[in-house]
């Protein structure tokens, strides 16, 4: 058996023989190497979601019905032949209509799911976007209020009044079709509260055409480019209001820049107090251990023999810790970001090695008191009696 | 020439005189047993030419070099490569096995070698609890482990200080029939005791008193 053979049966002979004392310096790295792994990933994941595609290229610009005048997509058409087609990024014209689905009252909104994904492209959609007639996209909250599952079928009803024949009487006529969930919408916002279909399945569904409620258009150029374009519209057609939405590019950045600052805070102190609990742990292994390291002394262990040992130790609990906390912290990011951010992020394999080389630096760093503090210890009183 | 020789040695703590003076021969091969009552300078003289303790003043010899002028670290050498010890509290590393605990001397010493520490522990007649834990040996199977030990980088010197302090009569016996066989194989023993039963085996009783020595005589029964 080589020399190094034996090094490594005695060391992982003393972590798992002793794994009681052993399992909190184990827990301490694992927690922090954890939350390490997951704010990092949170760190580099964040900004990359909330992303330039969102800031960029969100809608920024809506289109009201102005006056009694009927809005549709001759006005939409109208209104943006007032924008330079190459800025137009994306139309998402919205026609509201309240539906019932399982006796629930719902609002069911058609909009051109093209446009809808240009306009919104932040929107986190779990399944596909609604690609054929008759197929729908719901919205979390009524995913949720329904119990329904990706690719369930739901009836959609629709109760609209008639006239009958001799327009001497009102009767309430029902249509209703069977839908196909094709996705779940998660946003964090009002849009979870709404269900979505192509338009022609909500005019087929309500026999009524054209009517829009508002349009969302994400335009790119300058805020006064923006303006410009809002103002001649305004100013040229009488049943549109263009209004601008606001964007957040400023407040945003700066909000994601305290958030990171916040991130690499609670991950330095995290560290730190990971430090100091390997080396209290440490400290108390090397205390309980006065007699084996006396012993092993005695037996003609040199000083740098003691401190590898005992390094080896630390560094092999470093290395578990952080391995296991490089998983955890990833299932933690992953949690956080399907939670907050209604998206998931992609494992970053470069994050396994640089989580375990920094547990390991940090036990490392953490060992070296206590782990010095034993090469003191004497052979001659340890061994003396008791 | 002997194999240590002890000098005008003297270990002062305070005002306190625990080995005042003392002037020793060991030869080569010998067996000798010290004896005297606690505190008498013993486990203080054992420290030192063990090379885990300098002392005050006078010089030890060990295969002709002084001890007591050398480095910690050249002492720790020379008792890796010289000397091995027993001692009455056994101290075996609790988590490592009995013969795990052997080769964790060779490691130190040199080559971890797993057939040879399982040949020294079974010439202790331990050959069946090479793979127990200290917790899962008796007293005396903890000794013999420590004697397994003390033994398997082949010492100039083995020193014990009080081996059977804390062992029955039976095991007692074990450990000084195991002395006596390394003694016939030419092995040099020093043994502290403050028993007369196991001082009058070995060939030479030494006597401490107050960090003197107060008797030094050859013992009528021995057998060879
Ligand atoms: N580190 C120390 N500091 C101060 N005094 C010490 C120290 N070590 C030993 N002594 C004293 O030196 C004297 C001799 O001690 P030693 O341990 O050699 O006795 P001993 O003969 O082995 O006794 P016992 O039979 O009880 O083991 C004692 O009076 C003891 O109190
Ligand atoms: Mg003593």
């Amino acid at each position: 058996m080589t020399k190094r053979k034996m090094f490594f049966r005695m060391i992982t002979a003393s972590l798992v023989r002793r794994r009681s004392r052993m399992l909190v310096a184990l827990l301490a790295i694992a927690v922090g190497a954890t939350i390490l792994s997951g704010l990092v990933t949170i760190y580099y994941d964040v900004p990359r979601q909330m992303g330039a595609e969102f800031r960029n290229y969100g809608a920024n610009m809506i289109l009201l019905p102005e006056g009694s005048g009927a809005f549709d997509n001759a006005e939409v058409d109208a209104a943006l032949s007032k924008i330079p087609a190459a800025s137009v990024v994306g139309v998402a014209p919205y026609r509201y209509e309240s539906v019932t689905i399982n006796e629930q009252p719902i609002v069911a909104a058609g909009t051109h799911m093209d446009g809808a994904r240009a306009a919104s492209p932040y929107w986190y959609i779990d399944g596909e976007w609604p690609a054929a007639s008759g197929e729908l996209l719901l919205g979390k909250e009524i995913a949720e209020k329904l119990s329904t599952k990706l690719g369930a079928e739901l009836n959609v009803r629709y109760a609209l009044t008639e006239e009958d024949e001799d327009h001497s009487d009102l009767f309430v006529k029902e249509n209703s079709r069977k839908m196909i969930v094709a996705g779940i919408l998660e946003t964090g916002g009002s849009e979870e509260e709404y269900i979505y279909m192509a338009m022609e399945d909500l005019e087929a569904l309500t026999e009524s055409a054209g009517e829009l409620d508002v349009a969302e258009l994400s335009v790119s150029g300058s805020q006064a480019e923006l303006q410009g374009y809002a103002d001649s519209i305004n100013a040229s057609l009488d049943g549109v209001t263009a209004r601008l939405v606001k964007r957040v590019t400023q407040s945003e950045s700066t909000v994601l820049t305290k958030l990171q600052a916040l991130v690499l805070l609670v991950t330095v102190i995290v560290l730190a107090l990971t430090m100091i609990c390997v080396a209290t742990t440490m400290t108390a292994v090397v205390t309980e251990r006065r007699r084996e390291i006396g012993l092993r002394k005695a037996l003609g262990a040199s000083d740098a023999s003691i401190i590898w040992e005992f390094m080896g130790e630390g560094l092999l609990l470093g290395l578990v810790g952080g391995l296991l906390g490089a998983c955890l912290g990833f299932a933690f990011a992953q949690a956080v970001s399907v939670n907050v951010f209604s998206n998931s992020i992609a494992f970053r394999p470069l994050l396994l090695p640089i989580t375990i080389i920094v547990s390991i630096l940090v036990t490392g760093l953490a060992c070296i008191l206590p782990v010095r503090s034993a090469t003191d210890i004497d052979p001659a009183l340890v061994l003396k009696g008791e | 020439m002997s194999l240590l020789e002890l000098k005008d040695v003297s270990k002062i703590y305070g005002d306190l005189h625990a080995l005042d003076k003392i002037n020793l021969k060991v030869d080569t091969g010998e067996w000798v047993a010290i004896m005297g009552p606690s505190g008498s300078g013993k486990s203080t003289m054992m420290n030192i030419i063990g090379c885990m303790d300098k002392p005050t003043s006078g010089e030890v010899l060990l295969d002709g070099v002084d001890i007591s002028r050398e480095s910690a670290k050249s002492l720790t050498r020379i008792r890796r490569d010289k000397i091995g010890l027993i001692f009455q509290q056994f101290h075996l590393v609790n988590y490592l096995t009995a013969v795990e605990n052997v080769m964790m001397a060779q490691y130190y010493h040199s080559v971890p070698d797993e057939k040879e520490a399982l040949r020294a522990l079974a010439r202790v007649g331990l050959a069946d609890r090479a793979k127990h834990l200290p917790s899962q040996l008796s007293g005396g199977e903890q000794q013999r482990v420590c004697i397994a030990r003390a033994l398997i980088n082949y010492p100039e010197l083995l020193l014990a200080d009080e081996p059977t302090g804390n062992l029955d009569e039976a095991n007692e016996n074990v450990v000084l029939d195991i002395f006596s066989q390394l003694h016939k194989e030419g092995t040099t023993l020093v043994v502290v005791t403050h028993d007369p039963e196991v001082a009058e085996v070995a060939q030479r009783t030494v006597t401490l008193g107050h960090g003197k020595i107060i008797s030094d005589k050859l013992n009528e029964g021995f057998k060879e």
